[in-house]
């Protein structure tokens, strides 16, 4: 779509493109001079502040432990929000019109509500009722938080694959003789699914970004970790830096696998397949 | 749920304000929608632009604010930005951690109107951009008459949605010293465990009616200005 | 109807699944009979320098040595012990349930907590205090943070205090941490951080904030530091008896000045070394 906004520019545009080009760089040079002048200032640039992030242990003690807990709970999370999504998007889809009503009361609540809402009341919750080991508490209150809201993202997911599937695939169904059940099950939601697939993969950095939030609940996780670097050695704001960058690196990483596998997955359903199909729109990140 | 139960919960909600809290919640989200919306048009503006190094620019921008975690982001601006580089927004604490925190969520969530608006542009038929050109519109006229118009009205939905994550992301300004509804669950829970259900009940309720209104209006809203194709 | 029974169903295989994967980490702790089987879990703070600390894989702090020193002398050497996280949420819950044997971190004796747990000590008296920048003399007590800035952790009840008791015209920044506290303070930001005093400590001990903060040293409150036990333990008296005779040979003294002595902190002599309080 860009490419056909403008016209290829001629000399005149040419030329002025260049000095919009170093405007451009001038103001966002401008920018990071002053900010590390200051930074500078204060002394937080001072390379004490950095060195222990070039230490083995910081990352096998620390961070890495972080990173293990950070995927740890997001693997969990995807698997059940991945059952969860599929039984109530199920259930929007049933034929009973009082399980397609509870069924969407349930999605709708629990899209509604912040995770950290649900993940400060299972903390406090659980620690009560005494039903997991209190060791388990944590890490229970971050995957039921992300599960129940992600959950409803792929419910929502589940139904809009559904419905977007052309009429002539449950037509074809039923014409071989396939009851409505079968022809879910046997036709629409296999390529329902595989439709979804790469939004899947896209909610997956809603669901690690969203892991951070449990450092809030006690949950060591990266950012727990990284602050825990920086309360050992007075550098909190360098240590929250290198987990920004771990998270931008990991996200990135997974939001090019989304476009990746969007793309590779064209060809086996009759659906779209799209990494940011409307269907994704639901997901907008999260804290 | 016994009548004991329900008093005991309305004796905790009577001793604090609840609905002072999530008046702060919407001023946050209110502000922070706002200037999320400029600047995420802005960036949209950049990133559909015939000059490289803006397009450069507002991917960069999207690419990294997206992929951070808004806990980070939030404790950044207060910690960094005004512990550190002195950047000051109030007269005193409370405004200025409110603000710091309204300008975290707001460059949190312009890379995502961002994306949400060139969806809109990509709603928007090539033919359209086309016949611009051909009568001889150059970028900014193309942009302004033809295809933001269409753009604003077929990203209503995904705009929607930015909204209702704001929503729900003001939340987070607990991390910016900001006192508002989950601060004030987390309290009021520790200090009444005895009816934590409740307590949860009433603060996830109060989301679903601020959020499931605004849900409905965007998809109502997106259904009529839809342009007819 | 069938919709009703799924989501329960939903959750107890969830729970089902995650206990699956946890139990791996930490087998031992499956196993609640606690003493006798020759190892012993204690609960500590992970992320308070000076007082509970990971560092790397190994333990420090005034409450990790104080801990290792009493388990000693119940007769557990230094690698029967077990260190388990226990954030202050949750240390009740741990202490029934069974997950630790003892809990030393920075938990005050309180009667709402006796109701539920027991504790033997003190073995330290804290109180709340301030910190503030190296060279600054204006604030000497709680009283003169008004129309100051002050900096606690998020939901803490100590800095309600100050603007309760002392100084109504505070100004308070709440982090998440009070090493994000202290990055303010460092900043020039805030002009206190406030909580117990040897915790404060042990924040300006460490190597990055030598010289550069300092604990101001006037305790306004007191906060007798305990070891939490579960409440049908025979242990206390043991544990008591240790503590006493940690103090009188010294080693209380050199573990205090070992972890939060390089700030120049010095305990509130009135009421340290403690005497341990009689168990019920």
């Amino acid at each position: 779509m860009s490419d056909v906004l403008f016209d290829a520019p001629g000399p005149r545009g040419r030329r002025r493109m260049v000095w919009i080009n170093i405007a451009a760089t001038l103001v966002v040079a401008g920018i990071g001079v002053f900010v590390l002048l200051r930074l500078a200032e204060k002394g937080q640039l001072a390379a004490s502040l950095w060195k222990p992030f070039v230490q083995a242990s910081t990352w096998t003690d620390y961070l890495l432990p972080g990173l293990k807990g950070t995927l740890e709970a997001a693997a969990l999370s995807i698997v059940a929000a991945g059952i969860f999504g599929l039984v109530f998007g199920l259930g929007r889809l049933s034929r009973s019109r009082t399980v397609r009503f509870v069924a969407g009361l349930v999605v709708e609540f629990f899209r509604a509500v912040p995770v950290l809402l649900m993940m400060i009341f299972f903390y406090l919750g659980l620690n009560q009722l005494k039903l997991v080991s209190p060791q388990d508490v944590p890490l229970v209150a971050v995957v039921a938080g992300l599960t129940l809201y992600n959950g409803s993202v792929f419910a929502e997911l589940v139904r809009s694959g559904v419905h977007n599937l052309p009429r002539g695939q449950r037509e074809a169904a039923y014409a071989v003789g396939l009851r409505r059940g079968q022809s879910l099950r046997a036709i629409e939601v296999p390529q329902a699914l595989i439709a979804m697939l790469p939004a899947i993969a896209s909610q997956l950095v809603v669901i690690l970004k969203d892991t951070a939030l449990g450092y809030i609940v006690t949950y060591p996780e990266l950012l727990d970790a990284a602050r825990r670097v920086g309360a050992g050695n007075g550098n909190i704001l360098q240590s929250l830096v290198v987990a920004a960058l771990i998270f931008i690196v990991i996200n990135y990483a997974l939001t090019r696998l989304a476009s990746l596998l969007a793309r590779r997955l064209g060809g086996r359903t009759a659906g779209r397949t799209s990494a940011a199909a409307p269907a994704l729109t639901v997901d907008v990140g999260r804290g | 749920m016994h009548s004991g139960y329900l008093d005991d919960l309305g004796t905790v909600l009577g001793q604090y304000d609840v609905l002072a809290a999530f008046w702060v919640n919407i001023q946050l989200t209110v502000y922070a929608g706002i200037i999320a919306l400029v600047l995420g048009t802005l960036l949209a503006l950049m990133r559909i632009s015939p000059v490289p190094s803006l397009r450069w620019a507002g991917s960069t921008y999207v690419t990294l604010l997206r992929n951070t975690p808004l806990t980070i982001i939030i404790v950044f601006f207060v910690l960094g930005m005004w512990g550190q580089l002195g950047f000051t927004l109030g007269p005193d604490f409370p405004t200025n951690f409110f603000r710091l925190s309204v300008l975290g969520l707001a460059v949190y969530h312009a890379a995502f109107v961002c994306e949400a608006i060139r969806s809109g542009v990509n709603t928007v038929p090539r033919g359209q951009a086309e016949a611009a050109r051909a009568i001889g519109l150059g970028f900014w006229p193309t942009a302004r008459l033809v295809i933001l118009p269409q753009a604003f009205r077929g990203a209503v939905a995904p705009l929607g949605n930015v909204l209702i994550a704001l929503i729900k992301n003001s939340t987070v300004a607990a991390a910016g010293s900001v006192a508002e509804a989950s601060g004030l669950m987390r309290e009021m829970i520790e200090n009444s465990s005895s009816v934590i259900l409740g307590i949860f009940l009433v603060f996830a309720l109060g989301f679903v009616v601020i959020v499931v209104p605004v849900g409905l209006a965007t998809t109502a809203l997106s259904r009529r200005w839809a342009v007819a194709r | 109807m069938r919709r009703g029974l799924l989501a329960p169903a939903l959750l107890a295989a969830g729970a089902l699944a995650l206990g699956g994967c946890s139990s791996d980490d930490d087998s031992s702790s499956d196993d609640n009979s606690s003493g006798g089987s020759g190892k012993i879990r204690i609960g500590i703070k992970f992320d308070q320098p000076g007082l509970g600390f990971q560092d790397g894989s190994s333990y420090t702090g005034f409450d990790v040595d104080v801990a290792t020193y009493v388990a000693g002398k119940l007769g557990y050497d230094e690698g029967d012990i077990e260190f388990v996280q226990s954030p202050s949420a949750q240390r009740e819950s741990m202490l029934s349930g069974g997950q630790v044997d003892m809990i030393f971190a920075t938990y005050s004796i309180t009667d709402d907590r006796k109701k539920v747990v027991s504790f033997a000590g003190p073995y330290f008296v804290a109180g709340q205090d301030l910190l503030v920048a190296a060279d600054d003399t204006s604030i000497t007590g709680p009283e003169d943070l008004e129309g100051k800035n002050l900096c606690s952790v998020t939901g803490s009840t100590s800095a309600q205090r100050i603007k309760d008791d002392y100084a109504q015209g505070t100004q308070l920044l709440e982090q998440p941490g009070y090493s994000e506290c202290v990055t303010a303070l460092v900043a020039g930001q805030v002009d206190a951080v406030t909580t117990d005093d040897i915790i404060l400590a042990g924040l300006a001990s460490l190597p990055a904030n030598k010289g550069k903060v300092k604990v101001v040293g006037n305790p306004f409150s007191e906060e007798n530091y305990g070891v939490g036990l579960p409440k049908d333990s025979d242990k206390c008296e043991d544990i008591n008896t240790a503590i006493k005779a940690m103090i009188d040979d010294g080693t209380w003294q050199e573990l205090l000045d070992k972890n939060v002595g390089a700030s120049g902190y010095k305990a509130n002599e009135e009421l340290n070394p403690p005497t341990p309080a009689a168990c019920s």
